[in-house]
C-alpha cells in the first residue's frame, strides 16, 4: 500500500548517518544503540504493517537522563525522533522515517512503587500494560485499562494513544487512570506533572500529553491508579437474529441503570472466526452476539445477569447463555480478545476504530456493509458496543495492489460515515499516519490550528513523531514560523 | 463602573473578545459568579458572564451523554437528569454557602472550568474525567471545538480536557458535553465516631481497598461534625468518619455487612439509610462543615498516605481544623484569619508531602497578596506560561486570576 504520502527524507541528515550514530553511541553507550541493518529491521514498522521504513538508528535508553541527553542532542542537530513503546500501534503511530532515529523505552520497565494506601503504582513507562496488573495483583489490586494487546503494549504507548480496552465502559480509558508523568521534552527538560494525588496542579497538561501520540515529549515514568480487584466477574452471551435487536438491547441495558464492566458486540463473520479459534461456545446461528460482563459477589452477579437476561428476553433473543464457570468465562474472553488475530489468519485486514453515538449503531452497521460491498470486500465487526467504539475489520488481500487501495478507500468512507453521524475518526487507536489526512473531516482549520499551536509550544521545530496526526499540507509553513512561544526559549 | 456583558451566542462572544483584544483591554470571565471569591481578584474594566448561554442541547439517557450551553445552571441539569434516573457522577461541590454567595446557582461551564468534583471523585472520577467535548472562544477571539459527543475519542489532542481547571484564563467555554451516570437504587452510609485522624485515614483507605466500591469517604473533626444537621449523627461534638456504599438494594445490604465485618477493629458504625445518606452527602456537597466565616479555608491535594502527617506538621505552627475527603487525598483546612493566610507553612507542608494547596477563602486583601494557586516548579511554569500564550497571547482573559502576571 502506498496511498498515504510520507515526506521526502532530509538528505542532509541521512548523509550524516555515520557521524550521528557515533554521537549517539557516545551519549547513550554502545549497548543502547542499534545501527546495523538487521537490528534496525525489527523497528521498521508497527502493527500497521502495510507501511515500512528503516530508521536512521534505534536508541534504547535505560534512564530518563539518557532520554533527556539524546533528545537534547537531536534538537541541537535538527534530527527527527520517533518515540516507540512496543510497536503495537494499529495506525502507524510508531512508523519510523528514514531521516529519524527511533527512541524505544522498552528497557525502562521497572515497577518503582506499589502503594495500596494511596492506591497507586509508580512505574517506568516501558513496562507492559499487563505487567502493572501483574505487579499489583499480589496485593489484590489491578490496573484497569486493558487494550487487547496488553500482553505486549507498553504504558508509554498507552499514554501516547490514550488507549482504551474492553472494560473502559466502567473504568475509563488511560487518561482517567494516570495521575502523574515524568515527561522529557525535545530540549531535554525533565518535567514532573501530577503525582500520587488525585488532581494535578495548575493547567491540565496531563490531558494534553495523554493521547498526543508522542508528539509533545517522551514519558519515561508514570504514576497510575490501581483499583481493588472485584470479588468476581462473569460474562453472559446474548445472541440475536439481527443487529438492530442487539443494539436496542445495549441501549435498554444502559437505560435501565446498569453499567456493566463491558458490553462487546460481534457480527456473524466475527463470531464464526472467533468460535473456530477459541471454542468458546458462541452460538453460530445468530447475526449479532453480545458479551455482557458484570462484577461482584456470586449473588450480585447472579442478580444482575438475571436482570439483564430479563431485559434481553423482551426482545426475543436467539440464545442467552450465562457463563457457567471460570473456564468458560476465560474462553469467552479469549475468543473476543483474539478476534483480530483469528481474523488475521483468514485474511489481511484493516482495523477501523471510529466511535459513534449508540443510537446510530444499526444504521452505521448497515452502511458499513454497504460500503464494503461496493468495494467488493468482506467485513467483520467486533467492538465495544457499550461506548459505541466500532472496529470494522475490512478484509482484503495485501498482495493485490488494487484490493489494498480499495480497502483503504473503504476505511476512509467508513470513518467519514462515523463523523457524519456525530462520532469521531478514532476511539482508542489514534490517528498516526493512517487517519492523518482525514482530520479535516472532523476538525475545522481553527480547531486544528489550536492543536498545532500546542504542538509548537512543546516542540517548536516539529521534530517529535513527524508526519503523524496532522495533515501534511498546511503545516510546514506553520511549523517553520519562528518563535511561537516555546519552552526552549527561556 | 464595570461593564457586564452577557453574550447569547458564540458569535456575539467572539465579537466582544475581538473588540476587547483590539482595545488591548482585559475582561473577567464568570458564569453565575459563585466562585468569584476564589483566586486573585481580577482587575478588568469589563465582565463577561456566560449566564445567557443557556439550555440543554443534547440528552441521550441511553448513551449516558448530555450536552448543555455553558451558562446552564447545574440545578436545571440535575433536575433533568433525575427525571430519567441519572446524575452527575462527579458530584460537584456548591461553594456558594462557604463563600457567602447564593447556593445552587453555579453553571455547568464553571463546573468544568474549575474542575469541580465532590466526594464521589474517589470512585467515579473527576469533572475533567467526564468532559467529552466542548465549544468555546479562545483569547484570540476564535471559535473552536474539541472532542465531541461520544465516550471514546482520541482524535487529535485532548484540548477539551486540557481546558478543565483553567478558570477561564485560556478560553471561554460556550457549550460542554459530558458523561452522566445512573442514580443508584439504594445508598447506605456507615459512620464511625470518635476516631483520631490517622486511624480515620487508615479506615478510609482500608475501605477503598475492598472490592465493595465505596463511593465516598470523609472524616470530619469534632468542630466540623458539629455543623452537620443530619439526624442520627448531627450536632454531636465528636469526630465522624463516613463511608458510602451505593448500588442496587440487595447489593448494598450485602456490601454493608461485609464492610462492617472487614472494619470491625474500628468499632460498630452508625448506619444511615437512603434518606439520611442523601441528607449527609448533600451537606458535604454544600460544604456545610465550613460555612462562611472570617476563617481561612485551604484545599490541599496530596497522597492519603501523607495526609495526617501533613496536618500534624501544620498544627505546630497554627490551630487547624481539617476535614478529609477522598480517603484523605483531599484536605479542607480551616485556620483563623491572618494576614498571610499561613501560606508559607501550608505550601511547605504540601510540598514536603507531595501535592499542592489552593486558597479557597480569605479576605480580599489577603487574596491580593498571597499566591492563591500553588506556585509551580520552573519547568512546569514555563509550560503553563506557554499554554497561556497559545490560547490567549494578549492576556485578555481573567488576567492574574490563577497566577500573578499571567
Amino acid at each position: 500500500m502506498s496511498s498515504i504520502a510520507l515526506p521526502q527524507p532530509d538528505t542532509a541528515i541521512v548523509d550524516r548517518r555515520d557521524a550521528i550514530v557515533k554521537d549517539l553511541i557516545a551519549i547513550a553507550g554502545p549497548g543502547a544503540v542499534i545501527a546495523d541493518e538487521d537490528g534496525r529491521r525489527a523497528y521498521e514498522t508497527d502493527a500497521f504493517t502495510a507501511y515500512k521504513c528503516m530508521p536512521l538508528a534505534v536508541v534504547l535508553p535505560d534512564s530518563t537522563d539518557c532520554v533527556a541527553k539524546v533528545l537534547s542532542y537531536c534538537q541541537r542537530q535538527g534530527i527527527k525522533v520517533v518515540p516507540r513503546g512496543a510497536g503495537t500501534s494499529l495506525c502507524g503511530g510508531a512508523l519510523p522515517a528514514e531521516d529519524a532515529i527511533v527512541i524505544g523505552v522498552s528497557k525502562m520497565n521497572k515497577v518503582l512503587e506499589i502503594d495500596t494506601v494511596a492506591r497507586i503504582a509508580r512505574v517506568e513507562a516501558g513496562i507492559t500494560n499487563l505487567a502493572i496488573s501483574g505487579a499489583a495483583g499480589a496485593t489484590g489490586f489491578f490496573y484497569a485499562p486493558d487494550p487487547s494487546s496488553q500482553l505486549a503494549c507498553t504504558l508509554a504507548g498507552n499514554i501516547a494513544m490514550n488507549s482504551g480496552g474492553a472494560h473502559c465502559l466502567k473504568y475509563g480509558v488511560t487518561t482517567n487512570n494516570v495521575l502523574g508523568v515524568k515527561l522529557v521534552t525535545i530540549d531535554g527538560s525533565i518535567v514532573e506533572i501530577g503525582g500520587a494525588h488525585l488532581d494535578a496542579e495548575g493547567y491540565d497538561l496531563m490531558a494534553l500529553i495523554i493521547g498526543s501520540e508522542g508528539q509533545l515529549g517522551i514519558v519515561t515514568e508514570a504514576t497510575v491508579r490501581i483499583l481493588p480487584q472485584a470479588e468476581g466477574a462473569r460474562p453472559m452471551l446474548i445472541g440475536f437474529e439481527s443487529t438492530a435487536k442487539a443494539s436496542i438491547c445495549v441501549s435498554r441495558i444502559i437505560a435501565s441503570g446498569i453499567v456493566p464492566v463491558a458490553i462487546e458486540f460481534m457480527d456473524r463473520p466475527a463470531i464464526e472466526v472467533c468460535e473456530a479459534f477459541a471454542k468458546a461456545g458462541y452460538p453460530l446461528d445468530v447475526d449479532a452476539l453480545l458479551i455482557v460482563e458484570v462484577e461482584g459477589s456470586d449473588e450480585e452477579i447472579a442478580d444482575r445477569l438475571g436482570y439483564i437476561a430479563g431485559l434481553a428476553q423482551e426482545l426475543g433473543p436467539s440464545s442467552v447463555i450465562i457463563s457457567a464457570d471460570e473456564a468458560q468465562s476465560a474462553k469467552i474472553w479469549k475468543g473476543r480478545k483474539s478476534a483480530f488475530g483469528a481474523i488475521g489468519r483468514k485474511a489481511d485486514y484493516l482495523c477501523m476504530d471510529g466511535t459513534i453515538p449508540l443510537s446510530q449503531l444499526t444504521y452505521v452497521l448497515e452502511e458499513i456493509s454497504n460500503i464494503c460491498r461496493r468495494y467488493g470486500l468482506g467485513v467483520a465487526n467486533v467492538f465495544h458496543a457499550g461506548d459505541g467504539n466500532l472496529h470494522p475489520l475490512i478484509m482484503y488481500d495485501a498482495n493485490d495492489a488494487r484490493q489494498s487501495e480499495r480497502a483503504e478507500q473503504a476505511g476512509a468512507d467508513i470513518l467519514r460515515l462515523c463523523v457524519s453521524v456525530g462520532g469521531c475518526l478514532t476511539g482508542e487507536h489514534g490517528v498516526g499516519i493512517e487517519k492523518r489526512d482525514l482530520m479535516r473531516v472532523q476538525f475545522s482549520e481553527t480547531d486544528l490550528m489550536q492543536q498545532m499551536r500546542i504542538k509548537s509550544l512543546f516542540d517548536p521545530a516539529w521534530l517529535l513523531n513527524p508526519a503523524k496526526v496532522f495533515p501534511l499540507d498546511g503545516r510546514p509553513e506553520f511549523a517553520a514560523r519562528p518563535a511561537e512561544p516555546s519552552i526552549a526559549a527561556e | 463602573m464595570t461593564d457586564l456583558l452577557r453574550p447569547a451566542a458564540d458569535w456575539e462572544l467572539k465579537s466582544m473578545l475581538a473588540q476587547i483584544g483590539e482595545q488591548n483591554a482585559a475582561v473577567e470571565i464568570i458564569g453565575a459568579g459563585t466562585k468569584r471569591a476564589i483566586g486573585h481578584p481580577v482587575q478588568a474594566p469589563a465582565i463577561i458572564s456566560t449566564a445567557s448561554l443557556r439550555g440543554i442541547t443534547l440528552y441521550e439517557p441511553t448513551e449516558l451523554v448530555m450536552g448543555a450551553r455553558a451558562g446552564t445552571p447545574i440545578s436545571q441539569i440535575e433536575v433533568e437528569l433525575a427525571s430519567r434516573g441519572q446524575m452527575l457522577p462527579f458530584e460537584p461541590l456548591d461553594f456558594g454557602p462557604a463563600l457567602a454567595a447564593p447556593a445552587g446557582m453555579q453553571t455547568i461551564g464553571a463546573v468544568f472550568a474549575t474542575n469541580n468534583s465532590g466526594s464521589r471523585r474517589i470512585s467515579a472520577g473527576s469533572a475533567r474525567d467526564h468532559l467529552i467535548g466542548l465549544r468555546g472562544v479562545n483569547g484570540r477571539a476564535e471559535i473552536f471545538k474539541s472532542g465531541g459527543r461520544v465516550m471514546k475519542n482520541v482524535t487529535g489532542y485532548d484540548v477539551a480536557r486540557g481546558l478543565t481547571g483553567s478558570w477561564g484564563t485560556l478560553a471561554v467555554m460556550t457549550e460542554v458535553t459530558f458523561k452522566v451516570a445512573p442514580l443508584p437504587d439504594d445508598i447506605a452510609t456507615l459512620v464511625y465516631a470518635g476516631l483520631p485522624e490517622d486511624l480515620a485515614v487508615e479506615l478510609m483507605s482500608l475501605a477503598m481497598g475492598t472490592p465493595f466500591e465505596v463511593s465516598g469517604t470523609v472524616h470530619l473533626p469534632a468542630k466540623h461534625a458539629a455543623r452537620i444537621m443530619t439526624p442520627q449523627i448531627g450536632s454531636r461534638n465528636t469526630p465522624l468518619t463516613a463511608l458510602r456504599i451505593e448500588n442496587f438494594m440487595k447489593s448494598v445490604r450485602y456490601r454493608k455487612g461485609r464492610l462492617i465485618e472487614a472494619l470491625k477493629a474500628c468499632g460498630q458504625p452508625v448506619e444511615l439509610d437512603l434518606e439520611a445518606s442523601l441528607g449527609f452527602w448533600g451537606e458535604m456537597r454544600r460544604m456545610a462543615f465550613a460555612p462562611h466565616s472570617d476563617d481561612i479555608l485551604w484545599r490541599v491535594s496530596t497522597s492519603p498516605r501523607k495526609a495526617p502527617e501533613l496536618v500534624a506538621t501544620l498544627r505546630r505552627h497554627m490551630p487547624v481544623e481539617a476535614t478529609y475527603d477522598w480517603s484523605g487525598g483531599l484536605i479542607w483546612l480551616e485556620i483563623p484569619d491572618c494576614a498571610d493566610a499561613g501560606a508559607a507553612d501550608v505550601r511547605r507542608a504540601a510540598a514536603i508531602a507531595g501535592g499542592h494547596a489552593t486558597l479557597i477563602r480569605a479576605r480580599e486583601a489577603v487574596r491580593r497578596e498571597v499566591d492563591v494557586f500553588q506556585p509551580q516548579a520552573p519547568a512546569l511554569e514555563r509550560l503553563s506560561r506557554g499554554l497561556k500564550q497559545v490560547f490567549d497571547p494578549q492576556g485578555i482573559l481573567n488576567p492574574g486570576r490563577m497566577y500573578q502576571a499571567m
